[in-house]
């Protein structure tokens, strides 16, 4: 844990990796070392089940700018689903 | 030095080490075969996890005379691929300081045990594992010298503080009881070169005996040949740094 940045949340959702599809109920965001790509720190997303511990693992590793276009796309989208769909936003 | 008509052999396994909590924490332990006396080594790994770099690495100290042990210090975490093991600890907020340090401890412990020990014991650790052997070597006796290799967070501003991580490494530096070997890379993020400076400014107003070496062309793991921050010069003058401060130290 070099860095130590790393922040979680309950959310509701599912994702599909190699398993299939399964529920998540909890992120983890974090800037850290990546596993996998080659750079010293990345923004680390692992959606997970938290009810099976070290279960499957949805993981993304991203450049910062990529996870800023990501966050900045993800705003887009709900400002534009809260208008088709002001009741899921309440 | 190893010379060609030497006999060279090892035995390298994963066996289990008591530690101070009860558990037995699984380790994964290469010494060299003959009847020593061996000096031992004991290997806290990075942050990516109890992976096969430090598999390796454990072998390359026992190719080296070291009795060399490499506890899981994520046992706990549970069991599964490094990584996603890696990612577990991450999410609940790192392994604690404590709990790292009476792992380190054990397996210093565990070598000093051994019949065929010449009763010097080391520590090597990169990223937190280097800043877990500093804080382990500093907070309990026993190792007889550390190396540091671009260990993050030793210097702790009072916001990154956590009840992991109650107290900066560089806190307890006034009870660190062994000399330290420290390798940076100058494009290092953490630590960067101004931390390893304040680390540095420490172990000289507490009289310490230590050896800092700052690579230029060089940021965090360069001795890690599968991944892109590997820089072979930096890494094969390090690697006989290493070598030459612990045979200085440990016979």
């Amino acid at each position: 844990m070099c860095t130590m940045i790393a922040e979680k949340t309950a959310v509701t959702g599912c994702g599909k990796g190699t398993p299939g599809w399964m529920q998540i109920n909890q992120v983890t965001v974090s800037y850290d070392h990546p596993s996998e790509m080659t750079l010293e720190h990345a923004l680390n997303i692992d959606f997970v089940d938290a009810s099976q511990k070290l279960g499957p693992r949805i993981a993304v590793e991203l450049t910062p700018d990529s996870a800023q276009r990501l966050v900045e796309l993800i705003n887009v989208a709900l400002e534009k689903g809260a208008v088709v769909d002001p009741v899921a936003f309440e | 030095m190893y010379t060609t008509d030497m006999y060279e052999g090892m035995i390298a396994e994963t066996i289990t080490v008591q530690v101070e909590d009860g558990t037995a924490i699984n380790a994964y332990f290469a010494r060299p075969l003959g009847p020593g006396p061996h000096p031992g080594m004991v290997l806290a790994h990075h942050m990516p996890g109890w992976d096969e770099w430090y598999r390796e690495c454990a072998r390359k100290f026992a190719h080296h005379g070291y009795a060399t042990i490499s506890p899981d210090l994520y046992h706990r975490v549970g069991h599964a691929s490094p990584e996603d093991v890696a990612a577990h600890a991450r999410s609940v907020g790192g392994i604690p300081d404590d709990q790292a340090v009476g792992d380190l401890a054990a397996s210093m412990r565990y070598l000093r045990s051994l019949p065929n020990s010449n009763g010097k014991v080391g520590a090597f650790g990169t990223c937190s594992g280097g800043r877990h052997v500093v804080l382990a070597a500093s907070r309990v006796a026993g190792f007889d010298a550390v190396v540091d290799c671009w260990g993050g967070r030793v210097v702790m501003d009072d916001s990154e503080l956590t009840e992991n991580n109650p107290v900066a490494p560089i806190d307890y530096t006034s009870g660190l009881s062994c000399p330290v070997l420290g390798l940076f890379g100058e494009e290092d993020t953490s630590p960067s070169p101004e931390q390893v400076a304040i680390h540095e400014t420490a172990l000289k107003e507490h009289g310490k005996d230590y050896e800092f070496h700052m690579y230029a062309g060089a940021g965090h793991g360069f001795f890690y040949y599968d991944r892109a921050p590997y820089r072979q010069e930096q890494a094969v003058d390090g690697w006989q740094k290493v070598f030459a401060f612990l045979a200085k130290h440990l016979g």
